[in-house]
């Protein structure tokens, strides 16, 4: 029978019916404490240390701090510190503060060869659909359900349907694979995936570097998809070659099937043609709430909309390139990559960020900010009046220092715009990396195609 | 878990459609390392807003794709703990609506028309066993996966009913288990 790629990993890791095993589990600070607290009444182990690793990210100060004992915030502190003491008491691997391979969970994974084509991976963490760019199933759990891997390295999960984003023609100059993605959320809606694992394809997507893979199915839970994945090729084999915990030599041939069969069958598809994507910026509270940088602030379509632009204080009929911005966050897992940093880097080289912008860049990971440092990067972006800082989530969700105040607008390269989500009041437009920076230099947004 | 039966009372209306788990239970509530405790910051920042008023009743009716966003579980915990056994929407997020079932908060889905008759009624009476949501004026069923709808009627413990298979784990761990990436080796 013809299969789609979430087909063939879906039966490769049925142990039962309607249960999955994990290959990787992913752990953080956050979602991870009350389980760890539970196993421990239950007097249960973990079953594969050895398929987990941890790191903290979401309360991680990114001002260089190099032990969770420099943090100030005291619940910050207790709870990194209680993550490395039950990764310590139950054999875990732990990147915490302090260690050169600490970064945001979704950035390390792949960074270190972890993540590995047509694994099983979950994370307590929505943002783990980022894994599969790779040809990974990869998908966000609760609380309960990371005990549930911790004790079992396994999954009680009924199979989800199938869906299929086909994409045509060519992503037009200035336009990433952020616009890419924010343009299908506008198109599908932020429940457009509810229910279905989604398999992004097509020409434009094959042509995508790893950094832009992971942008697209790191954005998929943003349209209500339970998981997105590419079907992994040369890039992506290029791309894991050589890390650290990736397999020498890589099994190819193995790797080379993951892929859909022509006659696989999907229960819903979807095309969208790439020329058609103009970059983009989000004008309201939820990700689907996205139009073109060179439209208006559209008019209200309903009591939601108008709530939407009520908290955002627009006006519709604004041009979008005229709302102007006191903060510029280049970070978080969707964008926080080395091709991510190089893209903005090269928009602000030689320019001054706007003297009414507070602008930032945060690494994903202190692997991509020794990586940057060795380029120069960091020098480009302190010459420009970016505050350079350390990894970590940052201003994606202010659970640490990084916190946009009541009021303040954020042009944003994270992939959250919810009310009070970068700081409580503060009003997020999300847009792809070159689109931030040149946002910062002008103080508001611009078309990045027609901007020198 | 506690086991999930009938379920009756009072209805909170909460008519928003895509109420993300940042809105139920806002980050800076998430540094706790407890379970517990989480129902006074129930929709911290809305209800902080003039007009806002969220009874604590067993039962909330909301909009559709209630819940998505974030997978933090302190969502439904922050739920569980403000009083709300059952939620009626037309749709939800689905991690979410899984980490409604792992701690026996009952989502239940109905369609727009129902869930807005349910809100104008004012109570309810919901149950599981017989997939019934029942109201004055009206009657509707509602869909639920056998295996979750027995495990939630009988308050079973998920990590106990997948150790019943342990032998299917051991045998698919040495028969069929994929090499590495063993993350021990990074260290």
């Amino acid at each position: 029978m013809a299969g789609s790629l979430f087909d063939k990993i879906w039966a490769a890791h049925e142990v039962a019916d309607g249960l999955l095993y994990i290959d990787l589990h992913l752990v953080h600070e956050v979602t991870s404490p009350q389980a760890f607290e539970s196993l421990r009444l239950a007097g249960r182990e973990v079953r594969r240390p050895d398929r987990t690793l941890a790191t903290a990210d979401h309360n991680v100060p990114t001002d260089g701090s190099t032990a969770a004992a420099q943090i100030r915030d005291r619940l910050s502190r207790v709870q990194v510190e209680t993550l490395e003491r039950n990764c310590d008491e139950f054999g875990i691997p732990a990147y915490s503060i302090g260690s050169a391979r600490q970064g945001i969970v979704h950035v390390i994974g792949p960074e270190l060869g972890v993540t590995q084509p047509g694994m099983t991976i979950v994370c307590g963490d929505s943002h783990t659909s980022t894994h599969g760019a790779f040809g990974a199933l990869a998908f966000g759990i609760g609380t309960s359900e990371v005990e549930h891997v911790l004790a079992t390295q396994t999954l009680q999960q009924r199979k989800p349907r199938s869906m299929r984003i086909r994409y045509d023609g060519e992503l037009r100059y200035g336009v990433s694979a952020k616009d890419l993605i924010l343009g299908t959320l506008g198109r599908i809606g932020v429940d457009g995936g509810v229910g279905h694992v989604i398999e992004y394809a097509g020409p434009p997507i094959e042509r995508l570097s790893m950094e832009g893979r992971m942008t697209i199915c790191n954005m998929t839970i943003e349209g209500g998809g339970r998981a997105g994945m590419i079907a992994p090729d040369d890039t992506t084999f290029e791309w894991v070659e050589g890390r650290e915990a990736a397999p020498d030599p890589l099994p190819l041939d193995e790797w080379r099937e993951l892929r859909s069969d022509e006659r696989a069958s999907f229960d819903k598809e979807v095309e969208i043609d790439a020329s058609d994507v103009s970059p983009q910026v989000t004008w309201g509270t939820t990700p689907g709430m996205v139009t073109d940088v060179t439209a208006a602030v559209p008019e209200p379509r309903g009591e939601g909309d108008e709530r939407a632009l009520e908290y955002m204080a627009l006006e519709p009929g604004t041009p979008m390139q005229e709302i102007r911005l006191d903060r510029v966050f280049i970070g978080s897992c969707t964008n926080s990559r080395i091709g991510d940093l190089r893209e903005a880097a090269e928009v602000v080289r030689g320019r001054r960020v706007a003297s009414s912008v507070d602008a930032m860049v945060v690494p994903g990971s202190q692997q991509v900010k020794a990586q940057a440092e060795a380029e120069g990067l960091d020098e480009v972006f302190r010459a420009a009046g970016f505050d350079w800082r350390s990894a970590g989530c940052s201003m994606c969700l202010g659970m640490n220092p990084d916190i946009a105040a009541p009021g303040e607008r954020v042009a944003s390269t994270s992939n959250r715009n919810f009310e009070g989500r970068q700081g409580r009041g503060a009003r997020s437009h999300l847009v792809s990396p070159r689109m931030a920076a040149a946002a910062a230099v002008e103080g508001h947004f611009v078309d990045i195609r027609e901007w020198e | 878990m506690r086991a999930v039966g009938v379920i009756e009372g009072g209805v909170s209306v909460l008519d928003r459609a895509d109420v993300d788990t940042d809105q139920i239970i806002p980050k800076q509530f998430l540094k706790r390392v407890e379970r517990t405790g989480f129902g006074e910051f129930l929709f911290y920042d809305w209800a902080k807003q003039p007009g806002w008023e969220l009874q604590r009743n067993p039962i909330l009716a909301t909009g559709r794709n209630f819940g998505c966003g974030s997978s933090r579980e302190h969502a439904p915990w922050a739920l569980e703990d403000y009083g709300f056994e059952a939620i009626v929407a037309p749709s939800y997020a689905d991690i979410f609506y899984s980490n409604c079932t792992k701690i026996g908060l009952l989502p239940v889905v109905l369609g727009e028309d129902e869930v807005r008759a349910v809100m104008a009624a004012g109570s309810a009476r919901i149950d599981l066993a017989s997939q019934e949501v029942v109201w004055a004026g009206g009657t509707a069923t509602f869909e639920i996966d056998p295996e979750t709808k027995r495990r939630l009627l009988n308050g079973l413990d998920d990590i106990g009913v997948t150790l019943q298979h342990a032998d299917a784990i051991e045998r698919y761990e040495a028969e069929r288990e994929r090499s590495g990436p063993v993350t021990t080796a990074l260290a």
